[in-house]
């Protein structure tokens, strides 16, 4: 009976209820889009900071009347020649020079190192420190009676020491040092290598080649290889690069001795093939975007090819193709897998001195701290997560600012 | 010799030989195509820069093929074995890879249980009723998601998503669980799927759907009966795109899906994928030409198949649906 007597305006009202309803399901997609990002910053600003419970294996306090930070250099000396047995003392002696002509710093270092020892025994996320703060001072209670000389801080992961640091075991004292600089040197060569060979063939397919079969395949085949998991580019350095050609990336042709293929050159030639295809797609577009007007005006100059590409194509397209390689570094930032393949080993706490070097990378960092079970090291994954986020950040602004410049330019 | 030179000097040679007219006025013109060494050069250059794409398709193929090669002629393994049988322990001569297809299908299938409606209708909402100004904000803000490396999503995984598993289900969760990798993967791929299938709505051209709105549809129905099965095959290659991204992901089910194969479908237990098993066994110094070794190789061809037919197929797709509007 109902449906006999709607009439057409309670039809037309029940079509816009449900034209209602399905664009809030659309706005609330997008919405859990932007929610899962800001549950993704979140949850890493949560771990870089927090209150931290440490417990000294010598009571920090019991060591002189006053603070460690306060005491003399003298003073310093004494307790360490006190505290440390003395084959360790010559040991830190042959590392530092004699104990004598340290500076007050590097003395308080060394006897938070070898005497005092601070180990984390509990570590708390900034959410809980800001939150529960209560619920922590009774737990903290609770700890103390146990243990009495324990100290309670506030620690921030991502300090300056964090980043001047080299890795270690203990998370307090572990850093990134050498992970930032195996990263910017695998990115040096995949920009040395990857920029000059992609512009090269973006050129060649937008300026010279003629649809002939070949030229149709390349094309095909890098819109393919874009689509290639990085993983796979990963199996292809470990067998090329670091098996097959183990004598040119191991450095042996050059004289270089006790290493193996999985050096830096490895990993950044590695890298330039992942983001080649990327980089000549990017390329390819920039050039394209260059008026046709622009080539035969030159032409019709009496300019060659190459010529009008140098003097007319090429500084018309830069700008668009700066873009586009800034973005296709920072995908080979944050790549991790391939590195894996061709053999980075978060073990490393040598900097890299060269292209034959062993490396560590910081996504590899990052890698290797999530996968273990500690929470502090969750946390120091959060603060190189941080720096990695930040260095990706402002590569992203400075293509931004660039692409405006373009488009300005263009109008 | 630069290329300038010898055009000048060939000139001088053409003029000198050339008997000129008695009064020196005039001069011929030769308009034959000159040879540029030069020129020629850098196009060779440009040429191998360009053919350095095929070379590395190559070498892909080479390298998986033989070393793939190497894998099946050890004793015991047949690609009988490989394909039916239930266990994967390399080292003690178990190799069937099952165990680890299942784990990536569960992944994939998480993944695009998420990505897939949502990655749609946040498109249907940015193409058909986002004010301009409302999408300039909206979408770069979705594409920051697409520029996080997948080592984060792999922490945030682990560290965000499988506690407020365990939270809801309970302990039946395990630490390391498909479902997890799987959830968290179909956010890392929502902005891809986003954005392709936003592209292929805002391709469909303007007459449609005023003539919808003519017809007195309204704006739900315009973008459903018109537009989406307009932009229908373009959707589609964006959805099979994602597929491909997905069974190809690396870092977040190495750390959120477990290690160690496990031939299961439950959701809520460890399991590994075909790419968390090649990370797992290349993370430490893995000799040459042992069985590990070899069957690193054997499943990166499984990968790169897969993978490479899905894209052909998605780019299929793109190019038919350029053709009908273009």
């Amino acid at each position: 009976m109902n449906g006999i007597f709607t009439t057409p305006r309670s039809i037309l009202a029940a079509r816009h209820a449900r034209g209602k309803l399905w664009h809030a399901i659309f706005f609330g997609s997008t919405l859990i889009g932007l929610f899962a990002l800001a549950a993704l910053v979140l949850t890493i600003l949560n771990r870089t900071a927090g209150l931290v419970v440490i417990i000294d294996a010598v009571d920090r306090n019991t060591l002189a009347d006053r603070p460690l930070t306060e005491l003399t250099r003298p003073e310093l000396v004494a307790i360490l020649q006190e505290r440390v047995t003395r084959t360790r003392l010559r040991t830190l002696e042959r590392n530092n020079g004699p104990l004598d002509t340290l500076d007050e710093e590097t003395l308080v270092n060394l006897v938070m190192e070898q005497v005092v020892k601070p180990t984390i025994r509990k570590s708390y996320t900034l959410a809980e420190t800001l939150f529960q703060r209560s619920a922590i001072e009774q737990e903290i209670e609770a700890m103390r009676a146990e243990t009495p000389n324990l100290q309670v801080e506030f620690r921030s992961w991502l300090n300056p020491g964090f980043l001047t640091r080299s890795m270690s075991a203990t998370p307090e004292l572990a850093g990134v040092r050498t992970a930032v600089l195996g990263s910017l040197w695998i990115i040096a060569i995949t920009i040395l290598v990857a920029f000059p060979i992609g512009v090269g063939a973006a050129i060649y397919l937008e300026e010279y080649a003629s649809a002939n079969r070949i030229n149709r395949i390349i094309q095909t085949n890098i819109d393919n290889l874009a689509g290639v998991p990085s993983i796979v580019y990963g199996i292809l350095g470990l067998a090329i690069f670091v098996r097959t050609l183990s004598h040119l990336t191991s450095g042996a042709v050059f004289g270089i001795e006790g290493s193996n293929g999985r050096t830096i050159l490895s990993a950044g030639l590695t890298m330039a093939l992942l983001i080649l295809p990327i980089l000549i797609i990017n390329a390819q577009e920039a050039i394209r975007a260059v008026p046709s007007s622009l080539r035969q005006a030159s032409y019709g100059l009496g300019a060659t090819r190459w010529q009008t590409i140098w003097h007319h194509v090429l500084p018309n397209a830069l700008p668009g193709i700066l873009t586009g390689t800034i973005l296709a570094i920072s995908r080979a930032l944050g790549e991790t897998a391939p590195l894996i393949l061709v053999g980075a080993s978060s073990l490393i706490n040598k900097d890299p001195t060269g292209v034959f070097s062993f490396f560590t990378a910081l996504p590899i960092q990052i890698y290797n701290w999530t996968a273990r079970p500690q929470p502090e090291f969750r946390n120091i994954a959060a603060a190189a997560i941080l720096v990695l986020l930040v260095v990706l950040l402002s590569l992203n602004s400075v293509a931004i600012v660039l692409r405006n410049r373009l488009s300005k330019r263009g109008t | 010799m630069s290329p300038k030179m010898e055009g000048r000097l060939m000139q001088k040679e053409l003029i000198t030989q050339k008997p000129l007219a008695d009064s020196g006025w005039i001069r011929t013109i030769h308009l034959r195509k000159k040879p540029r060494l030069g020129e020629t050069f850098i196009q060779g250059f440009l040429f191998f820069c360009g053919a350095v794409s095929i070379l590395t398709t190559l070498g892909i193929v080479y390298e998986l093929g033989k070393e793939s090669l190497l894998f099946f002629q050890m004793p015991g393994v047949t690609l009988t074995e490989f394909f039916t049988t239930t266990e994967w322990q390399p080292t003690i001569g178990k190799f069937g890879v099952l165990p680890l297809v299942t784990a990536t299908l569960m992944t994939t299938f998480f993944a695009m249980l998420v990505a897939l409606p949502l990655g749609l209708s946040a498109a249907i909402y940015l193409s058909e009723y986002a004010s301009p100004r409302a999408r300039g904000i909206l979408k770069p803000i979705l594409e920051i998601l697409a520029g996080v490396p997948t080592v984060v999503y792999g922490y945030f995984a682990l560290t965000t998503m499988t506690p407020f598993l365990r939270l809801l289900f309970g302990d039946a969760v395990q630490v390391y669980n498909t479902l997890s990798a799987g959830l968290v993967m179909g956010i890392m791929i929502l902005p891809l799927v986003c954005s392709m299938s936003e592209d292929a709505l805002s391709a469909v051209p303007h007459s449609l759907r005023e003539a919808a709105y003519g017809l007195g549809g309204t704006r739900l129905e315009t973008a459903i009966q018109v537009v989406v099965p307009a932009a229908l095959s373009g959707i589609i290659a964006a959805f099979i795109l994602a597929i491909s991204r997905a069974i190809g992901e690396t870092m977040i089910v190495a750390l959120a899906a477990g290690a160690g194969p496990n031939f299961t479908f439950n959701p809520f237990l460890s399991a590994e994928t075909l790419t968390g098993y090649i990370a797992r066994i290349s993370g430490g110094d893995v000799a040459y030409d042992t069985p590990d070794y070899n069957s690193i190789f054997a499943i990166g061809l499984l990968l790169f198949g897969a993978t490479l037919l899905l894209n052909i197929l998605s780019r299929r797709l793109v190019a038919r649906f350029r053709e009908v509007y273009e």
